[in-house]
């Protein structure tokens, strides 16, 4: 029987070489990561630099020219309005809807069963189909079957429903936005230790009551920033409203959900993509841009800082 | 026995209490029946949205659509003669707004019809490619040679009087893009998620995904944007190419865009192996580098393969970097040229489009594709996922 | 604290000398196609102590959420038999779970206050049953967390988060937020597993203290916690009722070979 190789008995405990693979692969990793985080600040820094000086009070609170190409006429309260609008709806509907669904699935339904399996698949499913797709059946369903349908209802001569809208475009991003904020919710549904459900169903709560008293205000801080991620991130969207409601360039604010708004995220990209020069518009699309960035990431940070809080509160247990 | 202790508050001995008769909540039953229904509705209209989508495309997939310059026509002399149906058929009208209207209404759409085709111009009808039907399979899939071209060509140009809607092109633009975009985004993601989920200290890990997670965050209009305002120039300046936009730039900034999502699942799916794994590699004397690539790398393998496979889903139905980067729809495999794919087409091309016509009907079907083809690679993701994670967890 | 010797010396089960206020015929439960427990048929009585013994798995805890129907909360859970409560069957159609639930309290064996203030976690149960007025909540309140045993403890932060209390006091908090609607049964799924010796004495005080007002049905993995608390002992093994007798005869004069291996410490 030969000696199984040992370390001879010589070597000391201390470090006696570099161990070079490992280092390797350590510092590739570490400058992956670091990569990643330089495309963030390039991003954003080049943003800010180039975007803050072109923010003005004359910028943000007037409507600008037709001609919105020109830098002295570039403005863009519209765009805010629009967008603002236009996600407010849409949280108006699906938030109850997808929080009230979401609770149907994780309290009422049987999770075993087959139907609520294909049903729980097909939303994590729907939440990752491109968001041109949900444009695309916005246009045909929201705008041409259902506002051409009203129209004809009402026997209007000219389209008044049956065109893009503010109200088809905020009904499209809710779609989309559904499968997000269900999933979100019944994720924070299910963190809820079952004990407390069983506590309070074992004092003679029903279940509606538990669901109320118990379940969704324990629940309220997931399901918060689930719904506000998913609405920052419907905020700059552009896919879904190209053909269901953003216009490109109107003289006035919107006044009623059938009127069609202009939107920070379409505006950027027909800055980006139609100017006669690019070199002049330069400088109104990095302005627009950032309030656009300014938008999302401030809906963001809420959801970011409430969660961190939330967390906070929850281990020191108040 | 003793019946009941004095001080007792309403303690009840009659159980026949517990009978529901006397205990019948309207307000409980009304509001279930609500929540059931709200539901209902909003899972029903998640279905819809696949019927719907795929409804509006079923002509195309059926062959029925017809994109013809020169139909025939019916001759307005002849509206009493032809049968209902067909009349129906021809003029495109539903049923209700045919049921709607008298012969003279009908007669007058005929004569309108009939000076639409004479106001063809002649050299366009005399044109050999004039009776073709673009949108029929055979010329959305495979080369035409259409006239005034030597060979036959894969070309997508609906817009004309000739339309022609070969889709291969565009496949191939969101085939480059994406592949692009995942050869970039995919080596980073993974290296970054090993280092942050294994190597980093936790301050840094602390500090690294909330980064991360706001590089997700980002509209892909502005991404779209800086793409075309800045690393353009840049990467034009290394790599010195001709066209300054193209699939390469297009294909790099989708890479900014998928190297969150393939990040946030891999680094997932390597956290979730047992810290137990790590700690016997780290006992035999591995580095942690070591038990990292060795260890905890090959169990999750099947987590960084549902990444990349969500990834692509990811990058495939981007639209807005593409649109905003380059939109030629030009058959080249060169990476350095223009590509439009399969998104940009829908985006640019549906606003002004007629309800029905065939060219609305492809985008449908082009939808519907993507649509499949995302749906696809979620379920393969997902699956994949749950899978590795019971297996991890030890429940199989 | 050693069984009242008022209590007649024969085996429950077959006795007819008293009225039973739970009482099971040939339960059987199902979870999907296995079968939990394997017909029980046994009564218990009113203002004493029974608990349930056996090795885990043995169906003890199940057994005892028949009572209030927690059962009812798995998916797939079926069962056989009658299960009788104050006479009544509660597996009939037209019974009330909620109304059963608020007359059989439960204890679980990982205490589980409500994320709220331990004033809160009492006044929830009583707003549930219709008590709204303050005063009233506040006298009862304090009654319960007097009758749990903890007022000393708390009275001084009411207000303040639940969570911030020991487990034992945690446990204590959910006897008395069970205790304050007043139900005639409380069912207590080892309510002292996840204490350490200090709380676990305090909480089997409070066991033998509540034993005046309610009738107590309590499971439990420890045979010293059953010799010191309860009248009555039943012995569970495999889903079936092995013994079922006064604590003092099972942990002395067992009956079956199977309860004495197990008393002894033999297996389980």
């Amino acid at each position: 029987m030969s000696a199984s190789p040992r370390p001879e008995a010589s070597r000391s405990l201390s470090r006696t070489g570099i161990d070079w693979g490992s280092s390797l692969g350590t510092a590739v990793s570490l400058a992956a990561t670091v990569f990643i985080l330089l495309i963030l600040f390039v991003i954003l820094g080049n943003v800010v630099i180039h975007g803050l000086p072109q923010l003005s009070w004359r910028f943000v609170s007037t409507i600008p020219k037709k001609d919105f190409f020109d830098k002295d006429s570039a403005a863009v309260l519209p765009m805010i309005v629009g967008t603002s609008i236009r996600v407010l709806v849409m949280t108006v509907f699906v938030i109850p809807i997808g929080v009230t669904t979401a609770v149907y699935l994780t309290e009422y339904a049987r999770s075993n069963s087959w139907y609520t399996r294909v049903i729980r698949a097909a939303i994590s499913n729907l939440a990752g189909v491109p968001s041109i797709v949900f444009g695309l059946f916005g246009a045909g369903f929201f705008v041409h079957l259902i506002g051409g349908g009203i129209d004809d209802i009402i026997g209007a001569t000219s389209p008044k429903w049956g065109k893009p809208a503010l109200l088809w475009a905020s009904l499209t991003l809710a779609v989309m936005t559904l499968p997000v904020v269900i999933v979100a919710t019944e994720e924070s549904l299910r963190a809820i230790t079952p004990g407390l459900r069983e506590a309070s169903l074992a004092l003679g709560a029903t279940k509606l009551q538990t669901i109320l008293r118990i379940v969704l205000p324990n629940a309220l801080p997931g399901i918060l920033t689930g719904g506000i991620l998913a609405v920052s991130r419907a905020a700059g969207e552009v896919a879904p409203i190209l053909f269901t409601g953003a216009a490109y360039y109107l003289a006035d604010l919107p006044r009623s959900l059938n009127d069609q708004f202009m939107d920070l995220g379409y505006h950027t990209y027909i800055l980006a993509s139609q100017a006669p020069n690019i070199e002049k518009a330069r400088p109104i699309l990095y302005g627009t841009v950032f309030v656009l960035l300014l938008l999302t990431f401030s809906l963001n940070a809420v959801a970011i800082f409430a969660r961190a809080r939330i967390r906070r509160q929850m281990r020191s247990g108040h | 026995m003793t019946e009941s202790t004095p001080e007792q508050r309403g303690v009840d001995r009659d159980w026949s209490g517990i009978r529901r008769a006397a205990n019948f909540r309207p307000v409980e039953w009304l509001a279930e029946k609500m929540i059931q229904g709200v539901s209902f509705t909003a899972i029903a209209g998640v279905f819809l949205i696949f019927l719907f989508v795929g409804k509006e495309a079923l002509p195309v997939f059926l062959g029925q659509t017809d994109s013809r310059l020169i139909q025939p026509i019916i001759p307005s002399s002849e509206v009493a003669k032809v049968k209902p149906e067909v009349l129906r058929q021809y003029l495109g009208l539903s049923v209700r707004d045919f049921a709607a209207m008298d012969q003279d209404t009908l007669k007058e759409l005929m004569q309108v019809r009939e000076e639409g085709a004479k106001d063809i111009p002649e050299y366009a009808r005399s044109d050999p490619d004039s009776g073709v039907n673009g949108s029929g399979w055979r010329y959305l899939i495979a080369p035409h040679q259409w006239s005034g071209n030597e060979h036959p060509e894969y070309i997508w140009q609906p817009v004309g009087n000739i339309q022609k809607f070969n889709i291969i092109p565009l496949f191939l633009g969101s085939l480059k893009t994406t592949l692009i975009g995942l050869f970039f985004a995919v080596p980073l993601a993974l290296a970054a998620a090993l280092y942050v989920s294994q190597l980093a200290p936790v301050r840094v890990k602390e500090w690294v995904k909330p980064g991360i997670e706001m590089l997700a965050g980002i509209p892909s209009v502005v991404v779209g944007a800086f793409a075309l305002l800045v690393l353009a120039t840049w990467l034009q300046s290394i790599f010195h190419y001709q066209v300054r936009l193209n699939a390469f730039v297009a294909g790099i900034a989708l890479g900014f865009a998928v190297i969150p999502l393939v990040f946030s699942i891999a680094e997932d799916a390597l956290t979730s192996v047992p810290k137990s794994y790590v700690q016997a590699a780290l006992a035999v004397g591995a580095s942690r580098w070591q038990a990292a690539r060795d260890i905890v790398l090959p169990a999750a393998i099947p987590g960084v393969f549902a990444a990349v496979v969500l990834g692509f889903g990811r990058a495939i139905g981007e639209t807005m970097i593409v649109l905003i980067v380059c939109s030629a729809p030009v058959m080249s495999w060169n990476l350095f040229d223009s590509a439009r794919s399969i998104t940009t087409t829908i985006a640019a091309e549906m606003g002004e489009l007629v309800p029905g016509s065939p060219h609305y009907r492809i985008l449908f079907m082009l939808g519907t594709v993507l649509f499949a083809v995302t749906f696809l690679t979620n379920l393969i993701g997902d699956v994949v996922i749950n899978r590795l994670k019971r297996r991890l967890e030890g429940k199989r | 604290m050693a069984a009242p010797t008022s209590i007649p010396a024969t085996n429950p089960p077959s006795s007819s000398e008293f009225k039973p206020l739970l009482e099971t015929q040939n339960l059987e439960l199902f979870y999907g196609a296995s079968r939990a427990l394997k017909g029980i048929t046994m009564g218990i009585r009113e203002n004493l102590v029974t608990a349930f013994i056996g090795p885990s798995g043995c169906g003890k805890s199940t057994f005892l959420r028949c009572f209030n129907r927690m059962n009812d909360l798995i998916d797939g859970v079926r069962i056989v038999g009658e299960c009788r409560v104050g006479g009544e069957d509660i597996y009939a159609r037209d019974v009330d779970v909620i109304e059963l639930r608020k007359r059989v309290g439960m204890v679980f064996q990982r205490s589980n206050p409500f994320p709220k203030s331990i004033f809160e976690n009492i006044a929830y149960g009583l707003r549930l049953h219709g008590i709204r007025a303050t005063s009233e909540i506040e006298g009862i309140v304090e009654q319960s967390l007097k009758g749990a045993a903890i007022w000393d403890e708390v009275k001084d932060r009411l207000h303040q988060s639940a969570l911030g209390l020991s487990g034992g006091q945690q446990q204590r908090l959910c006897i008395a937020r069970a205790i304050a609607i007043r139900p005639q049964v409380l069912l207590m799924d080892e309510p002292a597993s996840a204490l350490d010796p200090i709380a676990t004495g305090k909480v089997e005080d409070l066991i033998v203290e509540l034993k005046k007002d309610f009738t107590i049905v309590i499971v439990t993995h420890n045979m010293q916690q059953a010799t010191r608390i309860s009248d009555y002992t039943a012995f569970f093994y495999l889903g079936e009722l092995v013994e079922y007798d006064l604590t003092t005869r099972i942990f002395t004069n067992p009956a079956k070979k199977k309860t004495e291996d197990y008393v002894t410490g033999r297996f389980g």
